[in-house]
């Protein structure tokens, strides 16, 4: 008997995606929307090696073939994974999905609700704030080469948070949202969505993670931040999706008049996680950070695309991305400062890292800079090299074994940025998942 | 002689200069030996090569540590058979912490897969910082980084408190300290004098030995040791000068 092999009811599915949208017709702008990602996805190609944004990455071997919409998980599994989401003992909230659906909706404090603070799924959001929506979600597209993998992200947007913290309300506890992938196969569209009111002060910790180390998964997150005047706002994104997931992230920072954005994006799972990350300055006297962490082991390929925009004056960003990386690691850092003729006395500053701990990893670096004013204080560096005979040889003299010591210098090299991360406890998080990449063979 | 540090006809290099020339040495466990000689003479060469450090190769000789070789041997595997350097110009290690750094020591010398008893580890730093007079804050500041040239020798000592090893090299260990970090820092190692340790304490200068009295001192000229004596030696040297041993012991 000769089977037919009949395309997958997967992500590419055109029928599966007019289904699913159809379901959002009571929030009609919203339809379109997912409706438009699908054939701005339709119409952009693949990324190829000859494109320049996609320089140095593996362009070849992207595919979305064989990834699909996963169902709802079991009740059992669900809480098994709740049970492992709780990396802040007493976050403000915890927000939990499975597989895209969320498994645990967030609960806010009488107190914060009085406050007008708002901590939700997205799909409860656009039915509660379809303005707030409106105003904000997606408002910026994807400037650094992943405009498709964006497109797809708002055709098959469901999953994800909107975070809204009113003006003058500062939240010393941190916000935490987990997602998860389980099924084989799985697609996944996390995003999130935070706007900070006028000296508002908020901090948020987003987990991507796998149920399993190897999961199979395709995931195209996004992130949104925007800031009002003053507003202060952390957050910690860790990529740790399974061993053999393709991710794509694509975050989005504005930076408001005199607000401070702290942003810790730190890389540890995937075979291939592309990050691309946007800083607009559009206020004067932002004072935005930018920070990027990772240990790349075995495969892996981290693809770092940051640009740093001014186009208000007398403002700041600063950025600074470190790699470590084992086996045959890969790992490409390409950043842009750019600052608008008008963006007198600004302060913009990149700087990439990265340390090899092995002689067939690779890491490639592009810092640059486009500055049209005459009145900054702008700089950009990379440095690539291996753990310093010096100090290695000092930690042997104490006893430390070879490999024990080059972990824990490469730990040191890390604790830089690790040290960015306000809250102890996602520092220690972050610190436990970084280290534990050494020890995988 | 199984308790002792037993170096014989060391002959060793950097690159193609030659630096310990038949290099002969015994410190027997529970004293300390001093050694003193002028810049250049191999006296910090002499603490690396015995450390294993890799620039250094090796052409003949012997280092035994109670009885057991440790000239090409691996740093680490040296360290952990009992030899603790206290460097002249110790490594700044961004992002370690003291107390990371000097639990991972100890970790290194426990049995594999044995528990680590953080408890104990804690009140034995803290018991040893304090008698060196270091704020407890600095345990977790990162190794060196930002130290004084004093805070830097008093960490040195602290490792060396906590590793306990069998024989200690002090390279220089006086350079950089004021009295006070100095006296500090010498009643450290002193009060770590006893039958179970041996010192090799390294220095230009005989102000160290005022505060950690050698049972013996070498002189070191060219390579080697090329005269022996008593504690009253460092006196005569330092009021003769090293031209006197260059003029008179050296030729000898």
């Amino acid at each position: 008997m000769n089977v037919v092999a009949s395309a997958p009811a997967g992500v590419l599915d055109v029928a599966l995606q007019s289904a699913e949208t159809t379901q959002f017709r009571a929030q009609d702008w919203f339809a379109v929307l997912r409706q438009q990602g699908w054939h701005t996805f339709q119409s952009l190609p693949m990324p190829t090696r000859d494109d320049e944004k996609w320089r140095f990455s593996d362009a070849r071997s992207l595919s979305l073939d064989g990834y699909a919409p996963a169902p709802e998980p079991t009740e059992a599994l669900a809480a098994a994974l709740i049970a492992r989401s709780h990396f802040v003992a007493r976050p403000a909230s915890l927000i939990v999905h499975v597989d895209g659906h969320c498994v645990l909706r967030p609960a806010l404090s009488p107190e914060l609700t009085a406050q007008g603070v708002r901590f939700e799924t997205l799909t409860d959001a656009l039915r509660h704030h379809p303005a707030l929506l409106q105003e904000h979600l997606l408002k910026h597209g994807a400037g650094l080469g992943g405009a498709k993998f964006l497109a797809l992200h708002q055709a098959w947007l469901r999953a994800g948070y909107v975070l809204f913290v009113p003006k003058g309300v500062e939240i010393r506890q941190p916000f935490v949202s987990v997602n998860w992938t389980s099924t084989d196969g799985a697609a996944v569209f996390p995003h999130a969505l935070i706007i900070a009111g006028e000296h508002a002060t908020v901090s948020i910790q987003d987990y991507h993670l796998g149920a399993t180390a190897d999961a199979r998964a395709l995931a195209i997150s996004a992130c949104d931040i925007h800031t009002g005047t003053g507003a202060k706002v952390s957050r910690l994104a860790v990529q740790g999706w399974g061993s053999r997931t393709q991710s794509f992230q694509v975050d989005n920072t504005c930076g408001g008049r005199d607000a401070l954005i702290t942003s810790v994006n730190a890389a540890v799972g995937s075979r291939r996680a592309r990050l691309e990350n946007t800083v607009r300055i559009d206020g004067p006297g932002a004072d935005v950070r930018l920070y990027g962490i990772s240990v790349a082991t075995g495969e892996q390929e981290f693809d770092q695309r940051t640009l740093q925009i001014h186009t208000a004056g007398q403002a700041k960003s600063d950025l600074l991305f470190k790699n470590a990386l084992l086996g045959k690691a890969r790992t490409i850092f390409s950043g842009l400062i750019k600052v608008a003729p008008d963006a007198q006395r600004t302060d913009a500053y990149q700087t990439n890292r990265n340390l090899l701990l092995s002689p067939d990893a690779e890491a490639d670096s592009l810092p640059g800079l486009e500055i049209e004013a005459n009145d900054v204080k702008c700089s950009h560096g990379a440095t690539t090299g291996q753990v310093d005979e010096n100090e290695l040889f000092y930690l042997r003299t104490r006893g430390i074994p070879l490999e024990v010591a080059q972990e824990l210098l490469a730990q040191g090299f890390l604790e830089e940025v690790i040290a960015k991360v306000e809250d102890e406890e996602g520092a220690e998080a972050l610190r436990g998942m970084l280290s534990a990449k050494f020890h995988q063979v | 002689m199984p308790d002792s540090l037993v170096i014989k006809n060391l002959n060793a290099s950097i690159g193609e200069r030659p630096i310990l020339k038949d290099f002969s040495l015994t410190v027997p466990k529970g004293e300390v030996h001093a050694i003193m000689g002028p810049n250049g003479t191999g006296k910090s060469t002499l603490s690396k090569v015995l450390a294993g450090h890799p620039d250094y190769s090796v052409q003949s000789g012997s280092a035994l540590l109670d009885g057991e070789e440790i000239l090409g041997l691996e740093p680490d595997v040296v360290a952990r058979a009992g030899l603790f350097l206290a460097f002249q110009y110790p490594s700044e290690i961004p992002g370690v912490t003291i107390a990371n750094f000097i639990r991972a020591a100890i970790v290194a010398r426990q049995a594999k897969g044995a528990p680590f008893d953080a408890k104990a580890y804690y009140t034995e730093l803290y018991a040893k910082m304090d008698a060196l007079k270091m704020d407890r804050k600095f345990t977790a500041r990162f190794v060196n980084e930002g130290f004084s040239g004093g805070e830097k020798k008093r960490c040195e000592i602290l490792q060396l408190l906590m590793i306990k090893p069998k024989y200690a090299v002090l390279d220089e260990t006086d350079s950089g300290l004021d009295i006070d970090a100095l006296r500090i820092v010498s009643e450290g190692v002193n009060r770590m004098r006893g039958p179970d340790t041996g010192f090799l304490v390294i220095t230009h200068y005989q102000r160290l030995l005022e505060y950690i009295i050698p049972d013996r001192v070498h002189i070191m000229w060219d390579g080697r040791i090329v005269h022996s004596g008593g504690k009253e030696l460092a006196i005569e040297l330092e009021a003769k000068g090293y031209d006197w041993v260059k003029t008179e012991l050296a030729s000898a």
